[in-house]
């Protein structure tokens, strides 16, 4: 954050444009690299949540799946917080394990 | 020369980006620093480059004649007066584009190969057939882009596709930089652009009214030895493509007002 942008939300303006600019390209390229639509997305988030809700219980409220890109790698991220296993313990109580997979956009 | 010719496709996917105007004046700059240099209209539909050389009443014969052999190579290149290291193989009728294939281009630029040291392709808008053709004629691509999410985005596009077709080294010119946009952050910033891309970046090119003035004149900045921004930064390009090492301009240290000043300190990273 710069100075500038720290002002603007101190005064409840909008930030710069400059920062708006970056956050769109980037989610527009990561669909762009992958050659997968939202609405795509949406579809396979839901199939990778029936598949994982076979073996443990999840929370399908917080759960996402997403593309996140970095030197023009893009990765598939799933964010799937586990409540507990199906056949009863409670494994994990705060979320977080992760599966992701990697993708050369080419 | 022959096999150490550098071919270089000057691209962008986005039209108006500055693709014709880098080509005419990386031209000049080279052939001006000695190397032999030949440029190429590939842009068949739109061709431009010979306006922006000076060059367009001179043209007799063009690509079109050279591949139906109804003339010979040195017939058809125009030399520049002023600058005779540099020729310009003219592009032929825009109905070229029904008939011509990568081969095609091909054989083109491989003859040019015998007497250049710099092969520079200026090549057409999109990524359909005319992009197609040029890339398979060459070795290695910069990719001219500005400050925009539209030319951002299709720059990526055509990253991907070079990447497909291997060729390589792929390096970045980022044109029309305004630095005080930048410095108020309503333009995307040069690591912005270089981070999102992913690609090494040769140079960029200020914003410059003295661009359309030389447009104007059909005399690229680089030929008038003008010391106006952006004929600094093509000749800057010029050099790192031939690989000396110059400094980047830094568009926040250019201007020195005291409102210059407010800029950066507002730019200043605080978290
Ligand atoms: N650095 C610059 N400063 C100001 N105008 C520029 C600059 N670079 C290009 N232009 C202008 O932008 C327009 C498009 O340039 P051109 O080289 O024809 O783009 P392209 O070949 O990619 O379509 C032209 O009118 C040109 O004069
Ligand atoms: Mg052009």
């Amino acid at each position: 954050m710069t100075l500038r942008d720290l002002i603007n939300k101190l005064l409840g303006r909008q930030q710069a444009s400059a920062a708006t600019a970056r956050e769109r390209l980037q989610l527009v390229l990561a669909h762009d690299r992958t050659d997968l639509s939202p609405d795509l997305l949406d579809q396979m988030r839901e199939e990778i949540l029936n598949v994982v809700a076979k073996y443990v219980e999840i929370d399908v409220e917080e759960g996402a799946v997403s593309l996140e890109t970095e030197d023009r790698m893009t990765a598939l991220v799933a964010n799937l917080p586990i409540k507990r296993t199906l056949s009863g313990e409670i494994k994990l109580k705060e979320p977080s394990p992760e599966v992701s997979s990697n993708q050369d956009p080419n | 020369m022959t096999s150490d010719t550098r071919v270089i496709l000057i691209c962008s996917g986005k039209g108006g980006v500055g693709k014709t105007t880098l080509t005419a004046n990386l031209g000049i700059s080279l052939a001006s620093k000695g190397c032999p240099t030949a440029v190429l209209d590939a842009d068949f539909g739109l061709r431009n480059l010979d306006l922006l050389l000076g060059l367009e009443n001179r043209i007799v014969y063009t690509a079109q004649e050279v591949l139906e052999e109804n003339c010979r190579l040195d017939q058809a290149l125009v030399k520049h007066k002023q600058q005779p290291n540099l020729s310009l193989l003219p592009a032929g009728n825009p109905r070229m584009l029904e008939w011509l294939k990568p081969e095609d281009m091909q054989k083109i630029v491989e003859m040019l190969n015998d007497q250049f040291q710099y092969v520079l392709i200026d090549c057409p808008a999109g990524v359909e057939d005319g992009f197609k053709n040029a890339v398979s004629a060459s070795k290695e691509a910069i990719i001219v882009t500005n400050p925009e999410v539209s030319a951002v985005r299709d720059a990526d596009r055509v990253i991907g596709l070079l990447n497909t077709h291997g060729v390589k080294p792929v390096q970045l010119v980022l044109n029309r930089v305004r630095p005080k946009m930048m410095q108020s952050q309503e333009m995307l910033s040069i690591d912005d652009v270089t981070d999102i891309l992913a690609l090494p970046l040769l140079g960029l090119v200020l914003e410059d009214e003295q661009v359309i003035v030389s447009t104007n004149r059909g005399e690229p900045l680089t030929l008038v030895g003008s010391n106006s921004p952006a004929a600094r930064c093509y000749s800057n390009i010029a050099s790192r493509l031939q690989g000396e090492e110059v400094p980047l301009i830094d568009p926040a240290k250019e201007g020195s007002s005291l409102k210059d000043k407010f800029r950066r300190l507002m730019q200043t990273k605080i978290f």
